[in-house]
């Protein structure tokens, strides 16, 4: 490397290289709306965050959570905050050779030359890609191996929720709502910068753990049984907390971000700006990781969603814009939000979509008024159970009449296509319950082709394969196999191209269970197996999320490698397929994300007894403990606000009329 | 059941035709068509342009790009016409637009369209080649072999496959000049628009062919200016002259 002063743009080292990659508008950055500051605008106590998602561009630049981050970061005057992704081999491959470092898109600046490197993690598949962006950064991989002056790394993000596996390679981990966390980080960093850095990266470090807001693995000691088991997890310092608190943000309202989303020259997976009308969910399906610990529900105001999307919209330009939530159509007020909106813009190009909607007629009235003079193209339901039996296990609650009368009002109202999820591989599943996917989606298109007397109606089955996740009533069973996964998808396939009347109208999109398999591993797994993942890195491991790079032998050969060579009769079955007892301690334990372990434990036991449990926001509490641990509670509407009419876009319009002296 | 069609009435009708020239600079260079065109229809709706659309249930705005820059190239001429629904004034569009788009994508200008087709009148450009690394002496040399072949044929891949063809016939004119960074010599020359269109790439692989000539940096590629092919000077002339004419008339 050239001599280089912190803070300076790689760009033109990195410019030669553009013109040999693939679509290198990633790498190039100037978006709208994104920002770039002065390396010193905060004087010697600037905070500078490279902000990560750990995937490539088109599918990290519209996170949301990043998003957020980046602009909350931002605005304040004396931190500085860019963005940083995962470089395509072939960059990676022309980096290396150039000795071009892991840089940001915003102003092309090194990685390593920031205070801090804060990578969201949607999904465990990231984790290679984070070891590719140490490495190119030129931060050590082992956090134990960081000096003072190295990047500190803090991961976020669902998987976080899990720290332990990736413990070897963050020096912390955020758990919970990022918005005032990062700011609360960032004044840590501060203070310890005016103070002249007392005691280094450490001192550091301790002072954030002892916050009891963030999880310095470094700080804690795990013991294990001779059988493999953890024994337990114990803090080593002074002031640490045994548990990590999540972090929550009561107040959506106070929180209006992203008020200026970024907006991509490049393709990216969602083309719509989106704004999320609230957050957390406690319809209590007992697979689903983000609705137990995003607890408990709180909803933004109908007026505070309007002035978002007006706003956004203005920055933006984008022609669509999705109500973002985990299950949209549960707002207090949303038929007013989808009424509001749609009068608002109509006749304007501007088209809103709800993603996430359950199966209820009432979501096919909020979708034709969402679509009034759009086209009606494919409405997307997840039942996820295929038998009424595992929907209870799952509580999931859905009765086939209820989706049979909800795709029935779909169709009748002209929707031609409808999108079905499911998965496999649910707990006390047998082959019995997933053929009744067949069963169930044939029935929907005979009902679709009397309601709508059309033969060209189709239904689509889409099913993944089940991962059971930590801080779920599911934490503790067995994964299916890998195998056991694709003999019981091949038997629903045959059952549904066997059927000579409906079968030519279902389609059938699956994705084989190994992927599920390395993702089991890393989402319950422990310290102990990020040695694998480095493994998996060291051999050529990327992008585990992309199905064309991904590779089980290499996971699974690596991992036979470190496992083989441990002290405990452990492997991939051992994560992945074992069931657990409730007693064993497990690696998640050091983060309390509010919801107490004897319920999870007791919703565990109910799903077996197939009983179902209601919502709390129109049920009593069922002390999931969420809000009596952190004091919050249900923060949801009605507000009785409506949205008024608003000129909402085209007002440039009269600026730029003819002035009519024209002859 | 009947078909949906969409209700209400029909979307208003253009009105106006305006025509449009932007540059391309910088990292921007780096942006595709299709990026620019993402770009452009939200500028287009930031700015509050009033778009004429296509009828339907998947209205599209009313915007036809001519003879894009390749990917990785610098442009001084990029042309797009826009159909709107109510008379603008030119000049306020172009103040409007180019204040939507990014830094680096600006809006040069916008005439009102006057009759005849401007994708016809994009006959050839004027291409400047910035050869980092190439001295002026060499690239001299090489364009003087190249312009005393008949025929230059490279092959390039196509989506329906390899394709060779050949470059030299499309090549009006070729000039080596010196830069201001003696590291560094110009190549600037006339590329009448062909089918299959002559990229300056293609043309930089005909020169390595030929000459052996091969810069150890890719050259910075900028169009200078697309337009009719002017016979007797060797360049390109104005190709919005007769929109403006029209106007002043």
């Amino acid at each position: 490397m050239h001599t280089r002063t912190a803070g300076d743009s790689l760009f033109p080292a990195l410019e030669p290289l553009l013109e040999q990659v693939s679509k290198p508008i990633q790498y190039v950055g100037g978006e709208l709306n994104s920002t770039v500051k002065d390396w010193d605008c905060g004087g010697d106590v600037t905070v500078r965050w490279a902000l990560m998602y750990p995937d490539a561009y088109e599918v990290g630049v519209p996170n949301q959570g990043s998003m957020i981050l980046y602009e909350v970061l931002n605005e304040r005057p004396d931190v500085l905050a860019e963005r940083t992704y995962a470089v395509w081999p072939d960059m990676e491959a022309l980096m290396r050779a150039d000795a071009v470092p892991q840089f940001t898109v915003d102003a092309h600046r090194a990685v390593g030359d920031f205070d801090v490197l804060g990578i969201s993690f949607s999904t465990e598949l990231g984790y290679t890609n984070l070891l590719t962006a140490l490495d190119l950064a030129g931060i050590p991989l082992h956090a134990r191996d960081r000096r003072d002056g190295d990047t500190i790394v803090i991961a976020g993000g669902h998987a976080a929720f899990n720290p332990e596996t990736i413990a070897d390679f963050v020096d912390a981990a955020i758990i919970g709502d990022g918005e005032e966390a990062v700011l609360m980080v960032s004044d840590h960093i501060a203070a310890w910068k005016s103070e002249g850095m007392p005691g280094g990266r450490r001192e550091l470090l301790l002072r954030l753990a002892r916050t009891g807001g963030v999880y310095v693995p470094e700080f804690y000691d795990v013991t294990y049984l001779p059988d493999g088991r953890i024994q337990r997890i114990a803090p080593t310092e002074h002031g640490v907390p045994w548990r990590v608190s999540k972090h929550t943000v009561m107040d959506l309202d106070a929180w209006p971000y992203p008020k200026q989303p970024l907006v991509p020259l490049a393709e990216s997976v969602h083309e719509r700006m989106s704004v999320e009308i609230f957050r957390g969910c406690t319809r209590g399906c007992r697979f689903c990781q983000a609705g137990m610990i995003t607890r408990p529900v709180r909803e933004r105001s109908i007026t505070g969603i309007g002035e978002m999307v007006e706003k956004g919209l203005a920055a933006t330009g984008f022609e669509e814009v999705g109500l973002l939530s985990l299950s949209s159509a549960d707002h207090s007020e949303i038929a007013d939000l989808t009424k509001g909106l749609a009068d608002r813009y109509e006749g304007t190009q501007t088209g809103l979509s709800l993603p996430s909607t359950r199966v209820d007629a009432f979501n096919i009235d909020l979708a034709n008024e969402l679509t009034r003079n759009g086209r009606r193209s494919g409405l997307t339901f997840a039942p996820e159970g295929g038998s009424e039996r595992i929907r209870k296990v799952i509580n999931k609650m859905v009765t086939e009449e209820d989706l049979i009368t909800t795709v029935s009002a779909a169709y009748g109202a002209g929707w031609r296509n409808v999108k079905l999820y499911f998965m496999c591989g649910l707990p006390t599943e047998t082959d019995e319950d997933v053929l009744q996917i067949a069963e169930l989606a044939k029935r929907v298109i005979e009902t679709g082709r009397e309601v709508s007397g059309r033969k060209d109606i189709r239904c689509t089955v889409s099913i993944g394969g089940f991962v059971p996740k930590a801080h779920t009533p599911f934490q503790w069973v067995g994964q299916l196999s890998a195998e056991d996964t694709d003999a019981r998808l091949e038997k629903l396939r045959n059952a549904i191209r066997a059927d000579r009347r409906f079968g030519s109208s279902i389609g059938f999109r699956y994705h084989d269970g190994k992927p599920g398999i390395v993702e089991g591993l890393l989402s319950r797994g422990d310290r102990r197996v990020g040695a694998v993942i480095e493994q998996v890195w060291r051999d050529g491991g990327r992008f585990d999320g992309w199905s064309e790079h991904f590779s089980y032998d290499l996971w699974m050969a690596s991992a036979d490698t470190v496992f083989g060579a441990s002290e405990w009769p452990i492997d991939v079955d051992w994560y992945t397929t074992r069931d657990r007892e409730e007693s064993e301690f497990l690696p998640w334990d050091v983060i309390d994300s509010g919801l107490d372990k004897e319920w999870l434990w007791q919703d565990w036991l109910d799903s077996l007894d197939e009983t179902e449990v209601d919502d709390c926001r129109w049920t009593p509490c069922f002390d999931c403990g969420v809000c009596p641990q952190f004091g919050t509670e249900i923060e949801i509407g009605p507000t009785g606000k409506t949205l008024l009419p608003l000129t909402v876009l085209g007002a440039g319009k009269a600026a730029m009329a003819e002035a009519h002296t024209h002859a | 059941m009947a078909r949906r069609t969409p209700e209400g009435p029909p979307p208003p009708l253009a009105v106006q035709k305006l025509r449009i020239r932007y540059a391309k600079r910088g990292r921007l260079r780096f942006s595709s068509t299709r990026d620019f065109a993402r770009a452009l229809e939200r500028a287009l709706r930031r700015a509050g342009v009033p778009m004429a659309f296509s009828a339907g249930f998947h209205p599209h705005p009313k915007i036809s790009y001519a003879n894009a820059a390749p990917t990785g190239t610098a442009s001084e001429a990029e042309y797009f016409e826009i159909s709107v629904t109510e008379r603008v004034d030119p000049e306020a569009v172009r103040v409007a637009l180019d204040e939507a788009l990014p830094p680096d994508l600006d809006v040069l200008e916008v005439v009102q369209a006057g009759p005849g087709s401007l994708a016809e009148r994009l006959e050839a450009s004027v291409w400047r080649l910035e050869m980092r690394g190439v001295t002026v002496e060499t690239l001299a040399y090489a364009v003087e072999r190249f312009l005393e072949v008949e025929v230059a044929e490279v092959t390039r891949m196509f989506k329906t496959g390899a394709k060779t063809f050949d470059v030299r016939s499309a090549v009006v004119s070729m000039v080596a000049t010196e830069s201001e960074d003696a590291s560094c010599a110009i190549l600037q020359m006339v590329v009448r628009h062909t089918t299959p269109s002559v990229r300056p790439d293609d043309i930089l692989t005909a020169l390595h062919a030929v000459t052996e000539l091969k810069p150890p940096v890719p050259p910075l590629v900028t169009r200078l200016a697309q337009g009719p092919l002017l016979t007797a000077a060797a360049g390109v002339a104005d190709p919005l002259a007769a929109d403006k004419e029209a106007v002043g008339s």
